[in-house]
């Protein structure tokens, strides 16, 4: 297959539209979660919606570099509005964020309804992106033709991930420590701010294949997962590429299937992941919760157990009384069932030894309770 | 149109009516979704309306108001439970949690929407209008639903008063009393729902978050007390509701959800910087004032000691001298305490700058200032 045939390709096209805006947006959206700022993500991807318009009145531009440095200054702008708002010490920093991005989202949109409502930007697209047309706005790079979204979401791919790399350390220990970033002076804030003008940039180039809002679910959700899923920064910025790219592909087979819009599904996919992550993570998900709970559980019975019998050693009337394996129940507090699968596990674990009716510690089954009995003793 | 037709006109009393209902409703619960620091859980429960307003569509199987709603506030229910869920039980925060329920629902809402098109129902044409609101899209028939959940919820803030303030202000106070704290939390959290379903139909999904916002902070400049803030509130939030609504109706086909947000906003940046005592421009000027004030204590009581140090109580002070002692020009400060009476221009050697004498009332005056500082100093 040739080049041009693969750009002509409106499926792979699309895909790699949505693979792109995925990446770009998760090599951002780990330092966002992590310095738990995620809904500037939120404010910034409304409020560039008046950039892009402002930006296409004045200039007529609709892409391209000029178009998104313009409208990514709106992003930055409404970070800054909100310190303003929140150093005034009259709002709160939540309520400033949901004061600022409204404004200029409302201004946009009335801008729109009142001077562009023949060009491609209406109030619709706005929300839902046209990924699935894509294809059909072409520019010429060399012999070729690209898609213009595949050629800016591609080269701010390329940025971000320059970046990424670039000021890996710096923007760790901004992330991490941001004093001890200061302290050995690495400019956390400039850092900060470099990255909330990239996630603008980048939800300015994505504005065309996915809106305003779904860009969202792309920076925070695949990063979310990813959180879940490891502690090591580059692997949460691996990861949560793969998870994007995975959404992107399901989305788009899904979409194609039951005749929906392809970026809300590709987003709704992230969603997928994140609750995937959520429910099946090794260390930090439901279920690996619950069953650390039930072993725990389980555990401190098989530790009443043996301190019960290792307290009752002492003559043998008092053994034999005690350590029963009927008497476990009453005596502990149990239901016979629950004092059954107690003394089933204990001697499973090879805690204690049963002879009949009488129940005997092991060697291991007294180092446990001697251990709970008396801490001081141990080593 | 002049004003007594827009009075006479149905569509425009119907499009009133529900802007006040949806500016009151949302007015008086922005108070405890900003109060209880809740404001971007608005946010999140008007994007995640979206898959419940479709919902609502398919189940009744056209655009009915009342199922639309009850749509709206299941699925703002799920996304609350979700954001609850995910902070309690992982290590993602707040801002994390509510980013991706907002995105991901309004995601699923923007697949409905497509399904239900694809579908080819003829009545979706009016769903679309949630998105930004469309106040003209407004029936007669829409306005008892929102009245009626607008009305228990103000109804069951007024009820519960006295509890709703405590759990607002102080909820481990609240539950040594005993109050069922996380039953009334919850009940906010449920009402912020409520207000956000009412505002659907006039604001839409995407700006109704705004509207649980902007009353509550533009009230909370004018009052430290929370009986009156609510009132503000209300009355702030059913005069952008009504600015907004009619300026959408009389307009060429503007969006009223932007409109509002516009109107409601206005009224925070008034109230930002001209709200006695909080406003930004108010304390300017309070600033202003006191920094004057103490300027003139201190050039009285400069020119009373000089007066002291060389035994003369008209002792003419040079100008130049105040102001090379205060690093600025002390002339307009002079010239302030000259108009109260207090010094009075001197002529001393020709030839030299401007000299200044108490007056006997200033004298009076340095005098009081100075036992007044001395006084506090013991």
């Amino acid at each position: 297959m040739s080049v041009q045939a693969i750009l002509d390709d409106p499926a792979l096209m699309i895909m790699a539209t949505g693979a792109l805006v995925g990446t770009a947006a998760a090599l951002l959206g780990p330092f966002l979660i992590l310095r738990q700022n995620a809904m500037l993500s939120d404010a910034i991807s409304h409020s560039i919606v008046f950039g892009i318009v402002v930006v296409w009145m004045a200039t007529g531009a609709v892409a391209g570099p000029v178009q998104i440095v313009g409208a990514a200054l709106t992003g930055v702008l409404t970070v800054v509005l909100t310190e303003v708002l929140v150093a005034s010490r009259r709002v709160h920093d939540d309520a400033a964020i949901g004061l600022v991005f409204p404004v200029l989202f409302s201004l946009g949109v009335l801008l729109l309804n009142l001077y562009a409502s023949d060009v491609h930007i209406d109030a619709h697209t706005v929300l839902l992106g046209e990924i699935g047309f894509v294809w059909l706005n072409t520019v010429e790079v060399g012999p070729y033709l690209v898609p213009r979204a595949v050629l800016w979401m591609g080269t701010m791919t390329l940025i971000n991930l320059v970046f990424v790399l670039a000021f890996w350390k710096e923007l760790k220990l901004a992330t991490f420590d941001p004093l001890l970033a200061h302290a050995f002076g690495l400019m956390p804030r400039a850092m900060f701010y470099a990255l909330l003008f990239l996630t603008s940039s980048t939800a300015v180039a994505a504005f065309d294949a996915v809106g305003a809002i779904l860009f969202i679910a792309f920076i925070i959700a695949p990063p979310a997962a990813a959180y879940l899923l490891t502690d090591r920064l580059w692997k949460m910025l691996v990861i949560g590429v793969l998870i994007s790219l995975l959404s992107t592909v399901l989305g788009y087979w899904l979409a194609v299937r039951l005749d929906v819009s392809i970026g809300g599904t590709m987003a709704a996919m992230t969603g997928v992941f994140l609750t995937l992550a959520w429910v099946l993570a090794p260390r930090h998900g439901l279920t690996a919760g619950l069953l650390r709970d039930l072993r725990r559980r389980r555990l401190d019975e098989t530790r009443a157990l043996v301190v019960h019998l290792a307290t009752h050693e002492g003559t043998p009337e008092e053994r034999h009384e005690e350590n029963r394996a009927g008497a476990l129940g009453p005596h502990l507090g149990w239901t016979d069932a629950r004092a059954g699968t107690a003394l089933r596990r204990s001697l499973a674990g090879g805690y204690v030894l049963r002879e009949g009716e009488a129940l005997h510690l092991t060697p291991k089954g007294r180092a446990t309770a001697e251990a709970l009995l008396e801490p001081w003793r141990r080593g | 149109m002049s004003p007594a037709d827009l009075l006479g006109d149905y569509t425009l009393r119907t499009v009133l009516m529900g802007a006040a209902i949806l500016g009151l409703v949302s007015g008086v619960l922005s108070v405890f979704a900003v109060l209880r620091r809740q404001s971007l859980m608005g946010d999140a429960l008007s994007h995640a309306a979206l898959p419940g307003i479709c919902l609502g569509f398919i189940v009744a199987g056209e655009r009915q108001l009342g199922w639309i709603m009850a749509g709206a506030l299941f699925s703002g229910g799920i996304a609350a439970l979700w954001i609850l869920a995910l902070t309690r039980t992982t290590r993602l925060k707040t801002d994390a949690a509510i980013g991706s329920a907002l995105s991901v629902f309004f995601a699923l809402g923007v697949v409905a929407l497509t399904w239900i098109q694809a579908g080819g129902n003829v009545a979706q044409a009016g769903l679309e209008t949630f998105l930004f609101g469309q106040a003209a899209a407004i029936l007669r028939s829409d306005l008892p639903p929102m009245a009626a959940i607008a009305g228990l919820a103000v109804l069951a803030i007024t009820v519960f008063w006295k509890e709703v303030k405590l759990v607002t202000f102080d909820p481990v106070f609240a539950r040594t009393l005993g109050l069922p704290v996380l039953t009334i939390e919850v009940a906010l959290t449920v009402m912020i729902a409520l207000a956000v379903v009412v505002g659907l139909q006039m604001v839409g999904v995407v700006l109704m978050a705004s509207m649980v916002i902007a009353p509550a902070v533009a009230a909370r400049q004018w009052t430290r007390r929370l009986e009156t803030m609510t009132i503000l509130a209300a009355v702030f939030g059913v005069a952008s509701g009504v600015i907004g609504a009619v300026i959408s109706a009389l307009g060429q086909g503007l969006a009223t959800g932007p409109l509002i947000v516009l109107a409601a906003s206005a009224i925070v940046l008034v109230s930002l910087a001209f709200a006695p005592g909080r406003g930004v421009v108010w304390e300017a000027a309070q600033r202003a004032r006191d920094r004057r004030a103490l300027r003139g204590r201190q050039v009285l009581t400069t020119l009373l000691h000089l007066a002291q140090a060389h035994r003369d109580r008209a002792y003419p002070a040079e100008e130049g001298m105040v102001d090379s002692f205060y690093g600025y020009r002390t002339r307009r400060t002079l010239e302030r305490l000259d108009r109260r009476g207090l010094v009075a221009t001197a002529s001393h050697m020709p030839g030299e700058g401007r000299h200044w004498v108490l007056t006997p009332e200033g004298l009076a005056e340095a005098e009081r200032v100075e036992a007044d500082i001395t006084g506090r100093r013991a």
